[in-house]
């Protein structure tokens, strides 16, 4: 990116790529998709108080068509695994996911037969957020490194490795 | 009504059944009576319709499980409610495991959703019940979580695939229903 002085208005030259990522990165737009308690966290963070908004990330879509991140907020049941999974194929590319919590990202305390010992089981998280539950503060942190990490990548880029 | 006054009214009306008074913690307000397996149905039927005990209301159906302590191991345990006499009964039947208990749907129709629940999680099938399927667990699940010698904490991979809810013929033919029901829009309107 560089200020071009020549002309007789200063001109910006940047590439394309940097131009979309930073358009991709600036309005993130979750899907409004809740499976637990953090659930509750997560609309704390859209409400004014922590304000999201201030990212850009505050749209959150009724549709999985209108949508490009997908907070797994809570633990993740053996009988919705297969739901949530077409709920992420229903997102156009390019998609993020950030597995919410201790439970979507290992199970926490649910050890037993019903829950998905890992969301990462069924989709390809991005960024995992620790906590039970994670304040919303945690959540806009993860928000923020998501934008760095898109920012970093390539505009072209192949969609995830599928799983299953 | 104690358990010694339901048994007696019942006695009257179900002949050759033996029933048992248990001991409970709330047995004042909720009276506790073991029914044997076959007179299960005769017994619903006499506390639903016999005057005087008039249990209208089906409350709750569910079992529990006492597998190294006790053979048979399971009991199922009916919770029911007379609305308008303000009591309350829990019937306890004994089953061992592959044993069926009678379905209770003919006499109250409520027990449906709850029996279906008793057979996910605990494996006793009710005969007689229409559509004993699955409940809580995937349909496709194997095993029954609530039983004592169940693994807890399974390690199996997560399933990703539904399969489809209608065949695609059935799919084709509501979409044939609905273009041919719709009234098509009138031009020049």
């Amino acid at each position: 990116m560089g200020l071009e002085t020549e002309f007789e208005i200063p001109v910006l030259t940047t590439t394309v790529e940097s131009v979309v990522q930073w358009a991709r990165k600036s309005a993130i737009w979750p899907v409004t998709f809740g499976l637990a308690c953090c659930a509750i966290e997560m609309m704390a963070m859209a409400s004014s108080r922590y304000d999201i908004s201030r990212f850009g990330a505050e749209v959150f879509r009724g549709s999985p068509r209108q949508s490009d991140l997908m907070i797994i907020a809570g633990r993740l049941s053996r009988k919705m695994a297969p739901s949530l999974r077409r709920i992420y194929d229903q997102m156009p590319e390019p998609k993020w996911v950030i597995s919410m919590g201790a439970c979507a990202s290992c199970g926490g305390v649910f050890d037993n037969y019903a829950i998905v010992q890992g969301s990462d089981q069924v989709v390809p998280i991005d960024v995992y957020i620790p906590g039970c539950p994670p304040r919303p503060e945690s959540i806009i942190y993860a928000i923020v490194q998501l934008q760095k990490k898109i920012s970093a990548s390539k505009m072209d880029q192949t969609p995830k490795v599928r799983i299953a | 009504m104690s358990a010694a006054d339901i048994i007696a009214a019942l006695a009257a009306v179900v002949p050759g059944a033996e029933y048992q008074a248990l001991e409970s913690a709330d047995s004042d307000v909720t009276p506790v009576i073991l029914v044997p397996v076959e007179h299960l149905m005769a017994t619903a039927r006499a506390l639903q319709a016999t005057p005087g005990l008039e249990f209208h209301a089906f409350s709750d159906v569910t079992a529990v499980d006492f597998l190294p302590h006790r053979e048979p191991r399971f009991d199922v345990v009916y919770h029911l409610v007379s609305p308008h006499r303000r009591a309350r009964v829990r019937l306890k039947v004994r089953v061992a495991r592959d044993q069926a208990v009678p379905s209770v749907t003919p006499v109250w129709a409520g027990a449906g959703w709850m029996e279906r629940e008793v057979f996910d999680l605990f494996g006793i099938v009710f005969e007689g019940h229409g559509d004993l399927r699955r409940l809580m667990m995937p349909d496709d699940w194997e095993g029954h979580p609530l039983r004592k010698d169940y693994p807890v904490q399974l390690r199996k991979d997560a399933a990703t695939y539904m399969p489809l809810q209608v065949t695609a013929e059935e799919f084709r033919a509501n979409l044939e229903r609905d273009r041919t029901v719709r009234p098509r829009p009138k031009e020049g309107v």
